[in-house]
């Protein structure tokens, strides 16, 4: 997905670290691995570590690091958007100008990774990545401890009891799309995908599935 | 055995009544060290209720609790999971500094976010579902 972006910049002092929320396993995710033929790091992340640490709660988000380590810009979308949601569900295919609009959009978005490896723009100041960052309530990590409780109790034939640990995880914290669609998807495979989460989604109103990043 | 799940580690314990425990295995668990000022790592203490101490033993539970954590068990109560304080996680964030983390790619080498130090980092997360 990032390829192109990694080619063009990797001489510039540029990285991409892509980390797959997979908890299938590195098995599962191997073959869209393979098919991107990436040359940037694919990490496996069965137990979602990643979005525990950085408070993240829809793939795919991004956070942009600077030389020093520092968070330069917070968790956002990483250039999707809604259009998705207007599809023609029986084709499953967009307006063309919908189309043409998603694709501006993610053009935009990786054109300001460009412009923050060239000239460092874009990196937010302290104090506005501090103020744009989500925080962790109590309710959230407990969401956490659950899912990580409900993978392992899965992982070892009790997957009735782990299916409630994660079902609880979800409703701890329903902003996780990735806590809910996880559980779906171990489930059965497409149900992350399936009618109940369209349900999710028409829920959501006016509300947006993809936070547009606020480039 | 009781099974003990972290953020990143796994621990069998010898646990009776929750999680009351050896002071020994309540540091291999969480890194905190019980002392005579309560439960310690580097310099800071957090001072511990006379209810969850006894003789050679402190209770896990009532400690992480303390310290804002979360504890969740499975029915049987044979398996934990202590979750991060949610202030452990906004503190370290709003420090901005990127936490660091270990994961493994497809063929199991283990990668660090802090092996990149000196590049600009997208670090980017993808799902099949």
């Amino acid at each position: 997905m990032w390829q192109a972006l990694y080619e063009e910049l990797k001489d510039k002092g540029f990285m991409v670290v892509a980390v797959a929320q997979e908890s299938r396993g590195a098995e599962h995710a191997r073959p869209w691995i393979e098919q991107a033929k990436s040359s940037y790091w694919q990490l496996i992340d069965v137990e979602h570590r990643l979005e525990d640490l950085y408070n993240l709660v829809n793939v795919p988000q991004a956070i942009w690091i600077d030389e020093q380590g520092r968070i330069a810009r917070p968790p956002e979308t990483a250039g999707s958007t809604d259009h998705f949601r207007r599809m023609d569900l029986a084709t499953r295919t967009m307006t063309p100008q919908d189309q043409a609009e998603r694709l501006a959009a993610r053009q935009a978005y990786l054109d300001a990774v460009r412009a923050w490896v060239a000239t460092g723009a874009h990196a937010l100041p302290g104090d506005e990545a501090r103020a744009a960052l989500p925080k962790v309530t109590p309710e959230i990590a407990e969401a956490r401890a659950r899912f990580r409780l409900g993978l392992w109790l899965r992982a070892n034939g009790r997957a009735a009891e782990g299916d409630l640990q994660l079902a609880e995880a979800s409703r701890l914290h329903p902003e996780s799309w990735s806590l809910w669609r996880q559980a779906a998807d171990l489930d059965e495979v497409g149900k992350a995908s399936g009618p109940e989460f369209w349900e999710r989604v028409q829920a959501l109103g006016d509300r947006p599935y993809y936070p547009p990043a606020k480039l | 055995m009781t099974k003990i799940l972290t953020p990143t580690s796994e621990h069998n314990v010898a646990a009776h009544d929750g999680l009351w425990m050896s002071p020994v295995d309540a540091e291999r668990v969480t890194g905190w060290t019980l002392k005579p000022e309560g439960m310690c790592r580097a310099d800071l203490c957090v001072p511990l209720p006379a209810s969850a101490l006894a003789p050679n033993e402190v209770d896990l539970e009532a400690f992480w609790k303390k310290l804002g954590g979360p504890v969740v068990a499975s029915e049987a109560r044979d398996v934990w999971a202590l979750g991060a304080p949610a202030e452990e996680r906004n503190v370290a964030l709003e420090g901005l500094d990127a936490p660091d983390f270990t994961l493994p790619d497809l063929d199991g080498v283990p990668r660090s976010l802090s092996q990149l130090r000196g590049r600009k980092v997208f670090l980017a997360t993808w799902a099949s579902w």
